[in-house]
């Protein structure tokens, strides 16, 4: 049975159910208890579950998230929540050189299922230490595993798609998206991590978006549609792996591409996802490949900078027309 | 202390055992059957034998880089040890560790960690998940002078006070964090008073003499195990060698070294063996050792190395978790 609800109160159920069926599962993170978690996520935890497992943590992201590593090997099954991914690099000796690694290095003894969730993306005038999207970092990994969640079903499904995973999983939520609403089901099938989903088919040109970005890159392939121009719009849901099957097979419809990423264009997985096509479906392009990025700016404050800044509707609807033009 | 005659041939075995297997790894560096970083225990062989032996078979260690010595005292074998060091198949990580990265989930070994204070928070966790699932376990977290100056071991030592969890800091303060002296780095060169500022029980022990060593450790893990939450302890001591093999010691004077080694743990060993009227065979020991040693070379020589086809096997965990 379908309802509507927010982004935020999906990934609230699905921790919420997590917590309820497997007792080795717990939330650590500044502010997730007694205030309720930063983007209210965890609002009425700490009074269900109790202090023991929603666990407050100090200011101190890598001596936390260096815990979530440690319990996962021994034996629990913690999601640690990180404010925004900003602050995801005081930690990231620990998941980069740590929990991305440790199951190699000790020559498969050692597995990591940890669950690191954290708000990325811009458009709240938080400025340049809140705002940015660097989930794509983290992609450039081994080892480790970024999904992004889009839709609301995502939001939901994600938390226990990484939690049944064996290996450390990151989910990156986009700050705009937690007041977002949608329908919902609990029980809608869910597509295992890996797998881009094709949101919009179309026959003239592939938009492959991940996170707010997909919102944007739907409503610019309904206004293409006034003009004749049938898009076919891309979830792309998981960072790494990437779904390159899914991303080709479209290529070799539409024969163009353009992908819609608020991360910075240099470096970013915008440049990946164009490498790939560039290397297993190059003779399918009838057209350049082209990207709607972030400006290459550390984010301003001031709204209309930002919003400057960051990819927006009209940029992809102009930029599709060049793109079919050219 | 009283000490049987078992458990001191024991300390005397492992410590030699560490002494002999790392000179033997020293010779095999040379002969270039080694290579990439090697970091010697030589001189710190007390602390690990004194520490690790107040563990049971349940407690965790999480180690450093400098961690042959830990992980032999742990009783992993010395042949998959050095097989890990020729980078063989038969090695504990199969030859995708090396001497900085030694597992053994068996022996509930958890690294060799090559940054430096990386294993505290990690130890944290594996503290927090023994209280959470209510393990009267504890958790020894090893680590050197050097990990004091990162914020990662302030953080952790609040963590494990704040939470009271049953984790074991030893500090192996040998007095360089590599070539640089504590002096040099620290505005408060007493490790043990900066932890006891995060309310936890702390000491210092003289880490050349594995008695003492092992008496505050036993007593330590006694605490922890009441409930008492974290204990600290700060180890002196002394490598004898360089840092690593590529170290050319300039930063310190020969003197200060000859002077540290009239304190060898063997010699301070074997004198207080004298005070206390017990003879072990020190010569059988030094046969046996001698064997375990060249076993392992020989073990390590036959090892095969890992396909290359399978060097993309263990970046990730297949299946669901468990």
């Amino acid at each position: 049975m379908s309802e509507n609800i927010t982004y935020r109160e999906a990934v609230k159920r699905a921790i919420h159910k997590a917590l309820k069926e497997d007792e080795r599962v717990f939330l650590m993170g500044e502010d997730v208890g007694r205030y309720g978690g930063s983007y209210a996520v965890s609002m009425g935890f700490l009074e269900e579950f109790g202090k023991e497992r929603i666990i407050d943590t100090p200011l101190c992201e890598s001596g936390f998230t260096g815990a979530g590593i440690g319990a996962a090997v021994n034996g629990m099954r913690p999601i640690v929540e990180i404010m925004t991914v900003n602050f995801s690099f005081l930690a990231l000796d620990q998941i980069v050189n740590s929990a991305s690694a440790l199951f190699y290095m000790s020559g498969g003894q050692f597995n990591v299922p940890l669950v690191i969730r954290m708000a990325t993306g811009g458009g709240n005038q938080l400025g340049a230490q809140h705002s940015h999207s660097l989930e794509g970092w983290y992609a450039h990994i081994p080892g480790l595993k970024v999904l992004t969640p889009a839709t609301i079903q995502d939001a939901y499904a994600m938390v226990g798609l990484a939690l049944e995973d064996p290996n450390p999983v990151l989910i990156f939520e986009n700050a705009t998206l937690y007041n977002k609403k949608g329908d919902f089901d609990e029980k809608a099938p869910v597509l295992a991590i890996g797998k881009a989903f094709v949101h919009r088919e179309g026959k003239d040109i592939t938009f492959l978006a991940y996170g707010v970005n997909l919102l944007k890159a739907l409503e610019a392939a309904d206004i293409l549609a006034k003009d004749g121009i049938d898009a076919e719009v891309i979830d792309l849901r998981s960072l790494r792996p990437l779904d390159n099957e899914t991303i080709m097979a479209s290529i070799k419809k539409t024969h163009r591409a353009l992908i819609v990423d608020e991360d910075w264009k240099s470096g970013s997985i915008s440049a990946e996802i164009m490498a790939r096509i560039n290397e297993d479906a190059f003779y399918e392009l009838d057209a350049p490949m082209a990207r709607v990025c972030s400006r290459e700016v550390p984010f301003p404050y001031a709204a209309h900078l930002e919003q400057a800044a960051m990819p927006q509707v009209d940029k992809i609807v102009q930029t599709a027309h060049e793109v079919m033009e050219s | 202390m009283k000490l049987d005659i078992n458990k001191a041939k024991e300390f005397y075995s492992q410590m030699l055992l560490i002494r002999r297997f790392e000179e033997k790894c020293a010779q095999e560096y040379s002969h270039q059957k080694i290579r990439g970083f090697l970091h010697l225990y030589i001189g710190e062989e007390a602390v690990g034998v004194g520490v690790i032996d107040a563990l049971s078979d349940e407690d965790a260690i999480v180690a450093t880089y400098r961690e042959h010595g830990q992980a032999l005292a742990r009783g992993i074998p010395a042949n998959s040890i050095m097989a890990e060091l020729y980078g063989k198949a038969e090695g504990v990580s199969h030859g995708r560790g090396g001497s900085m990265h030694l597992y053994s989930a068996q022996k509930r070994f958890y690294g060799g960690n090559a940054i430096v204070a990386a294993g505290l928070p990690f130890a944290v966790g594996m503290a927090l998940a023994d209280k959470m699932a209510k393990r009267n376990r504890v958790t020894l977290c090893l680590f050197g002078d050097g990990a004091v100056a990162e914020g990662e071991f302030h953080e952790s030592l609040n963590l494990a006070a704040l939470w009271n969890l049953p984790v074991l800091f030893v500090c192996e303060n040998n007095q360089y964090g590599m070539g640089t002296a504590l002096k040099y780095a620290e505005s408060e060169t007493n490790i043990s008073k900066k932890a006891a500022a995060y309310k936890i029980s702390s000491h210092q022990v003289d880490g050349m003499d594995v008695l003492e060593v092992s008496k505050m450790a036993q007593k330590a893990i006694k605490s922890i195990k009441a409930g008492k939450g974290p204990q600290f302890i700060e180890a002196i001591t002394y490598r004898f060698r360089a840092h690593s093999m590529f170290d050319a010691e300039l930063y310190r004077d020969k003197s200060e070294v000859q002077e540290w080694k009239k304190r060898d743990p063997l010699l301070v060993f074997k004198d207080r063996l004298k005070e206390m009227d017990i003879v072990i065979n020190t010569q059988e020991i030094e046969k046996e050792i001698s064997k375990t040693v060249e076993d392992a070379v020989a073990f390590a020589e036959a090892g095969t190395l890992e396909p290359v086809e399978d060097l993309e096997k263990f970046v990730y965990s297949q299946g669901a978790v468990k």
